[in-house]
């Protein structure tokens, strides 16, 4: 096990090491590109969070976008500042699920899967409904960030360098609390909900109280990628947290798998650099990933990250016939 | 507010709660015989619309020719895609509805690139207009709707009721493995059931394609409104689907009336996630 995670560190520092790297190598465009990767880690890693329970929240990219509404919201009537906001978002983003959760904690699995779908498109057409949200056409002309301490300094945010190099910040922030989380008892105890539900509830474990901790610390998260994101595009609208995101971010974490803290961010790293080889499919795209899909689930049902152990067996087997 | 008012909002009612039946049973009834949630129920009512556009606008077919046709290929798709890709993991719900995600995309974007993004298709009226009872509209093909609905629905539980084949699926509704142990094919049952119930949806898009826009993403409002219908009523269960689509028909109609879609389509999805907090089971718990 030691082995193991001293391999998962000694990656992720590689990986780190190349994305503050990516600046000097990538150009503009790629680096735009690189920024919405790194969002998307984000949403991928704590949506898989919420899985570790056996819960399939499609609620996810709804509370996003009440993460990205807040701070959008809060930066231009308010004019708070971006450190405020970033947690604030995802604060309010939490409250929200919270009252979801009201509901929602009462279904499982499939119920809980088709109930937070329902209610997620419920808070988005609450949006296009509540004028302070601006209806069809969102919010528009979102402030960049700054920072400045007092007497100190002042940092903008506007240029797309240093917007990467605050998103990477935060990301590796936000990927490190969830991974300590990942290393922790209470997940052991979120996987135990999921597989041994009766088990778990004879040794008096609180499987409501579990339940509701991973789904609001895995909205925090998704509420923080919510303002990343506003403040990249500049402009937020109900349409872009439609069914149709909460998919590509489903086939995210199935291509990749979940059973790991690792799983997620393959399956992203693997449509962010395949997405970018298949825009000559243009229109097909869906398709394409459509089929990805299928392919993955019925040939890998545990994703790519179990493709190594699937090899090596495979191997193995094929070695012992010889052998024989 | 004037009778005519109240009259003309209780026929619409009506006309859109038989809409919302016939749009349901089809998934109610996979859901409820092979545990099948097909996500791509909405592509599905789409291709229905698709091909009665083909055979009765392109082709010049007569338009319950085409009705027909529509449904035989819907529902023909219907077995294959069960074949190919749900029955390999058949058992695993939440497995099956994810796959069927990746035929909401394939679906999309191949009819989106066969015929075209453009403009929506324009369907031919096969009546059109309307008539005038003391100033009370009836349109012609919500009249044909509204029967067609009503005529299939009987059709679907005599098949259920009166034959050996529809007894079959009904107990493999109930029980799989007691059906089993009774000498019935869990197989063929779903695959039936995944016929039928295409094939009815098909119908419903086909039924509905005169008086809509037909585009690749038409089906996204219908699948979040047979969503609600079958985990409200029950899956499987046709009188619970029934009477759902009645209550739901008469609440979307009632809003819309009186506010606007927007709010009707709020409403629908919190009646769903109350009832779904008070009785996780669905309106009509216990049998049918």
């Amino acid at each position: 096990m030691g082995n193991n995670s001293t391999r998962i560190i000694l990656g992720l520092a590689a990986l780190i090491t190349l994305l503050v790297l990516l600046p000097f190598i990538f150009s503009r465009y790629y680096l735009d590109l690189s920024i919405v990767f790194l969002i998307n880690l984000i949403l991928a890693v704590s949506f898989r969070l919420i899985t570790t329970t056996g819960d399939f929240s499609l609620a996810h990219v709804p509370l996003m976008g009440m993460g990205a509404y807040t701070g959008a919201l809060m930066t231009k009537n308010l004019g708070l500042p971006f450190l405020i906001t970033l947690p604030l978002a995802g604060l309010v983003a939490t409250m929200v699920g919270l009252v979801m959760l009201y509901p929602l904690i009462r279904m499982k699995e499939f119920a809980f899967f088709i109930g937070s779908y329902a209610i997620g498109e419920a808070l988005r057409l609450s949006w296009i409904r509540l004028s302070i949200f601006g209806g069809h056409r969102g919010i528009s002309n979102i402030a960049s960030p700054t920072i400045s301490i007092p007497g100190l300094f002042t940092t903008d945010f506007s240029e797309v360098v240093p917007y990467y190099f605050l998103t990477l910040v935060v990301t590796v922030v936000c990927l490190l609390c969830m991974y300590l989380l990942d290393r922790s008892r209470i997940t052991e105890i979120f996987k135990a909900i999921h597989d041994e539900p009766e088990l778990v509830k004879s040794v008096g474990v609180n499987i409501t109280g579990y339940r509701v901790l991973a789904f609001e610390v895995g909205t925090f998260f998704a509420g923080i990628a919510g303002v990343l994101s506003a403040h990249h595009m500049g402009h937020i609208d109900p349409h872009q947290f439609e069914l149709t995101t909460g998919l590509y971010l489903l086939i995210w974490i199935v291509v990749g798998g979940y059973a790991t803290f690792l799983g997620p961010i393959i399956g992203v790293t693997f449509f962010a650099i395949f997405g970018e080889w298949m825009r000559v499919f243009g229109a097909w795209m869906p398709l394409v990933y459509g089929c990805i899909l299928v392919t993955a689930l019925l040939f890998l049902p545990d994703g790519l990250e179990s493709l190594p152990k699937r090899l090596s067996f495979l191997f193995k087997k094929t070695g012992a016939g010889a052998k024989s | 507010m004037s009778i005519e008012l109240l009259i003309q909002t209780f026929v619409n009612c009506i006309q859109l709660s038989s809409f919302y039946a016939l749009l349901a049973i089809g998934l109610s009834l996979v859901f409820g015989v092979a545990g099948i949630a097909n996500l791509a129920h909405g592509e599905f009512y789409m291709l229905g619309a698709y091909a009665v556009w083909w055979f009765s606008t392109l082709s010049g077919l007569n338009y319950i020719v085409s009705l027909l046709l529509a449904m035989v290929l819907v529902g023909g798709l219907g077995i294959i895609v069960e074949k190919a890709i749900f029955k390999p993991l058949r058992g695993n719900v939440l497995s099956v509805a994810i796959i069927s995600v990746g035929l909401l995309f394939i679906l999309q974007v191949l009819v989106g690139q066969i015929w075209g993004l453009g403009f929506p298709k324009r369907v031919d009226d096969p009546i059109g207009g309307s008539m005038n009872i003391h100033g009370i509209f009836f349109g012609y093909q919500r009249i044909i709707i509204m029967s067609a609905s009503v005529l299939l629905l009987s059709l679907l539980w005599l098949f259920l009721h009166r034959t050996k084949q529809g007894r079959a699926i009904r107990a493999s509704a109930q029980d799989s493995e007691a059906a089993a142990l009774q000498g019935i094919s869990a197989n063929s049952a779903s695959t039936i059931a995944m016929g039928i119930g295409s094939a009815l949806t098909g119908a419903a898009g086909a039924l509905m394609a005169p008086i809509s826009a037909v585009h690749p993403y038409m089906g996204h409002m219908p699948l979040l409104i047979a969503l609600i219908v079958v985990i409200v009523g029950g899956a499987g269960n046709l009188k619970g689907t029934v009477l759902t689509a009645i209550l739901l028909g008469f609440l979307f109609t009632i809003i819309t009336t009186f506010a606007d879609a927007v709010s009707a389509n709020i409403a629908s999805v919190l009646f769903m996630v109350v009832l779904l907090a008070i009785r996780p089971g669905g309106l009509a718990q216990n049998g049918e």
